[in-house]
């Protein structure tokens, strides 16, 4: 028999590492489908990504002298590699993908202090770093054609690995980057709604767009899974999705020329990895019901102002931004936590009946 | 560990129930057909004197007296203590120390009986009529009866049914939930002793003179509902039978009193303060046998469980019976266990040595095999939150525990250390298999201790202090007296000479004197 340890003797079938995995489970279908749809190069990328993260991460524990095993194999590092590539331009060159795993293992989670650490999303950070450092890369679109109509294998690894620049890009975006571009140009939405896609392939995921970022539908069923097997809480999704859809609303309500109807704002892929995966990371999350609808709240704002604001791609930006609202101080707890403690037992005594002194 | 059924991550009642707790996999079905049977008589028998919260029990038994079945061997010390009665016949072999039922193994002062089988009845106590029976006599009859709390927490029972003297108290709520998982004695008690039960629990009623009584029991235990709700009468009291949620902890009695009151009782006060009292079900089984038949609580129910017992079990076993007796009857071990357990998997105590008794608040044995126990690997905290959705009185686990790591224990006390249950829902749900609850014992350990050092250390000074003003003042009067008898000396002397002078006219010669004496 062991030495005697204290109680509770049962535990939960939860782990780090069955969680991590869970959520890479719920991103499966997302994932799977972009990869189908832009092909060979983004199949290639796609791994690049989150064999480099991983390769990373074991790095970085042999650097800081951490125990690989464990930590190699809990499954965040292949998590925030994954959800950097899911970002990414499907037809972006290798080293775009190393450099977003590399920002997003090294710089901001392991220089943070490892697992459980970090100030901001790993691959948020690596986003947003690259949407900044690389706008060309990082806003090169191709039209989703298959992967048996797209590129070769061997035309697909010349574009991943030797940067062919043999494709059709297609010079619109994802639907809303087209939309604030069109209106900065002088187009009103009258004009603008007629010349996007359909609602249908809009919710599928037949649009231009980030690799694993394109289908509303299976990434709002991932989102789902993550509720079921209860990884995360509704409260964060329902915040940031009920303040977008209001802002929009209002806003397309008052001025109907210059601003998208919510309709648009939700079948974005970008706007569910958002608002089921991005924002309720873990560690950069508040945990208290109060904090996360604080939190929520403040996501769904950013994502639809920031776009206003004409800076790329808002939600990866944004994720990171909001974020910092809440950063954890030395002791963790998020700004957002501190002010929504939740209700504890009152701390009065009540009145002793009958007069009664104990 | 083993797969639950994905049906245990649907909780549609959970909505409705208490905050926070878990769902943990009851392995309920191991012993919930077992029958209650009577264990045969052991060899030897240990009765710890301290099987109650309060000062331990004082023997009253030498080394070699023979005692009779149900005679007093102890008795209680002061207004929160418990009698503890022989529960066989034979003789007593020693009065001394003994491994206690406890963690710790530490030795405590244990009564040793040796059976000699007989199993003869001393003299009974007096019976008592309820029906016609003063509350006080009750509760005197109950503390003759060396009756404690037994679903674990072993406060003394008569202590509560007095306290109709200083609350004003309107309801009792007879815990039946029992949530720690294994456990099946109070679910089989309920369903083959019902009749007993609803007795016991009217005779409390009565003690208590409440205006309503609430027998609540968790929603997985579908007989002992219907047992209950058959025997739901009692003194002139109508009990209602409230089916409670699923959920650990169910069965803490803050919870309970939320659920069915709905009132929540205050951080550090009692559910008396709302006028609720809340008792076990094995107590009110104990309770009707103490009054209607005048028999001293020497037996309980146990259950045998886990994975690790080869024949699981639900026993009618004398207080005082040594674990491995239990054990051995029960088949023994299918494998070495991981850990044994008196009580349940998520509270109970783990013991090195199973040769320690039965006490009066062991609700059951558990053999846990290692596939049935945590994992011993943790992983840094990644504020996940489910400790926080888990807390059921509102806590925030992940931050006392780095508030306790960092050292901070005033600080972790600020932000609810002291309210803490230690029902251990965060470390249970704590995908980093943190030891969560371990460190908040260990800092309420910790904290207490520092602050009875701190009292120490103030009561030293000012002991201290006070010793000084005392040797000063001693040291001041007596200085005070010098000067006073020198004064006195000085004007004896002057009064001395005065006479002297007045008897001596020539004042010359004195002041020659005096010269010479001045070199």
């Amino acid at each position: 028999m062991h030495m005697p340890v204290a109680g509770p003797h049962t535990h939960t079938l939860f782990t780090v590492s069955r969680t991590m995995l869970t959520v890479v489970a719920a991103l499966t279908p997302a994932t799977l489908f972009g990869l189908w749809e832009f092909g060979w190069p983004a199949i290639f990328l796609f791994l690049t990504t989150v064999v480099s993260a991983w390769v990373f991460e074991v790095a970085c524990l042999k650097i800081a002298d951490k125990p690989i095993r464990p930590f190699a194999t809990d499954g965040s590092a292949i998590l925030s590699g994954w959800l950097v590539a899911m970002t990414l331009p499907p037809y972006a060159p290798w080293w775009v993908g190393v450099i977003g795993s590399f920002i997003a293992i090294v710089i901001a989670k392991h220089l943070f202090g490892g697992l459980g650490q970090n100030l901001f999303n790993p691959a948020m950070v690596a986003r947003a770093m690259l949407v900044v450092a690389l706008p060309v890369q990082m806003t090169t679109w191709i039209a989703p054609v298959g992967l048996l109509e797209g590129p070769s294998f061997l035309h697909g690894l010349s574009i991943t690995f030797l940067g062919s620049q043999e494709f059709d890009a297609v010079s619109s975006a994802s639907t809303l980057s087209h939309i604030k571009s069109q209106i900065s140009a002088g187009a009103t939405m009258g004009e603008i709604l007629p010349t996007l896609a359909d609602l249908e392939s809009r919710l599928l995921g037949f649009v231009p767009g980030s690799l694993g970022e394109t289908s509303t539908v299976l990434l709002a069923l991932g989102g789902l899974l993550l509720l079921v097997t209860r990884i995360i809480t509704p409260t964060i999704p329902l915040a940031v999705l009920g303040t977008l859809v209001t802002l929009s609303a209002i806003c397309s309500f008052l001025a109907p020329d210059r601003f998208a109807p919510p309709i648009l704002h939700l079948t974005s892929g970008s706007t569910m990895l958002c608002a089921f995966f991005i924002a309720t990371d873990y560690v950069t999350s508040p945990v208290t019901t109060a904090g996360k609808w604080v939190y929520g709240i403040g996501i769904g704002t950013l994502v639809f102002v920031i776009p206003l604001r004409r800076l790329p791609r808002g939600r990866g930006l944004c994720g990171a931004l909001d974020e910092l609202g809440h950063a954890p101080d030395r002791n963790l707890h998020p700004a957002a936590d501190l002010r929504t403690v939740p209700h504890r037992q009152a701390a009065c005594a009540a009145k002793p009946a009958k007069g009664a002194q104990k | 560990m083993r797969l639950p059924s994905i049906a245990t991550l649907f909780h549609p009642l959970q909505s409705f129930s208490i905050r926070g707790g878990i769902h943990p996999e009851t392995h309920k079905h191991l012993t919930s057909e077992c029958e209650i049977e009577t264990m045969p008589m052991p060899a030897l028998i240990r009765l710890p004197l301290q099987q109650h919260i309060g000062a331990e029990a004082e023997p009253i038994v030498k080394r070699d007296d023979l005692v009779l079945k149900g005679q007093l061997i102890a008795k209680a010390r002061g207004p929160l203590s418990a009698n503890i009665h022989a529960p066989t016949s034979g003789r007593v072999i020693a009065v001394g120390h003994f491994v206690a039922p406890h963690a710790s193994g530490l030795p405590v002062p244990t009564i040793t009986i040796r059976p000699d089988g007989e199993d003869k009845w001393g003299p009974h106590l007096p019976r008592l009529r309820p029906e016609n029976a003063a509350p006080e006599e009750i509760a005197a009859q109950v503390a003759a009866a060396g009756i404690v709390g037994m679903g674990g927490a072993t406060f003394p029972s008569a202590v509560k049914l007095n306290l109709r003297a200083k609350y004003d108290l309107t309801t009792l709520i007879i815990n039946g939930a029992e949530c720690e998982p294994y456990l099946t004695c109070d679910d089989r008690l309920m369903r083959e002793r019902a009749e007993e039960i609803a007795d016991g629990i009217g005779i409390m009623a009565r003690a208590l003179g409440v205006k309503q009584v609430f027998v609540a029991i968790e929603s997985n235990k579908p007989q002992a509902i219907e047992a209950m709700t058959r025997y739901n009468r009692a003194l002139g009291y109508t009990f209602k039978i409230h089916v409670v949620p699923t959920q650990y902890p169910m069965g803490s009695e803050k919870h309970l009193v939320k659920m069915i009151t709905g009132q929540e009782t205050p951080a550090r006060a009692l559910t008396a303060d709302l006028g609720v009292v809340v008792h076990n079900i094995a107590t009110a089984h104990a309770v009707h046998l103490a009054v209607r038949y005048g028999e001293p609580l020497i037996a309980r129910t146990v259950t045998v469980s886990g994975h690790g017992i080869r024949r699981p079990a639900n026993l009618r076993v004398l207080i005082g019976t040594p674990v491995s007796e239990i054990i051995a009857h029960c088949g023994g071990f299918t494998e070495e266990p991981d850990r044994l357990l008196l009580g349940g998997p998520m509270m109970g105590m783990p013991i090195q040595n199973p040769r320690v008794p039965v006490v009066k608040g062991t609700n059951g044995i558990l053999a846990l095999t290692a596939a049935e126990t945590p994992e011993a690997k943790t992983m840094p905290c990644i504020r996940c939150g489910r400790c926080v959705q888990g807390c059921p009185v509102g806590l925030t686990p992940f931050e006392l525990n780095a508030r306790i790591h960092a050292g901070d224990l005033e600080g972790a006390a600020k932000v609810g250390l002291m309210d803490c249950l230690a029902c251990g829902c965060c470390s249970y749900n704590c995908p980093a298999n943190l030891p969560l609850v371990q460190s908040f014992q260990f800092a309420k350990g910790k904290l207490s201790e520092r602050q009875s050092r701190k009292h120490q250390q103030e009561e030293t000074k000012r002991l201290a202090a006070a010793r000084k003003a005392r040797e000063e003042a001693i040291a001041e009067a007596k200085k005070q007296m010098m000067l006073k008898r020198k004064a006195e000396m000085a004007a004896k002397k002057k009064a001395e000479e005065a006479a002297a002078a007045a008897a001596m006219p020539p004042p010359a010669t004195a002041t020659a004197i005096q010269g010479e004496a001045t070199p």
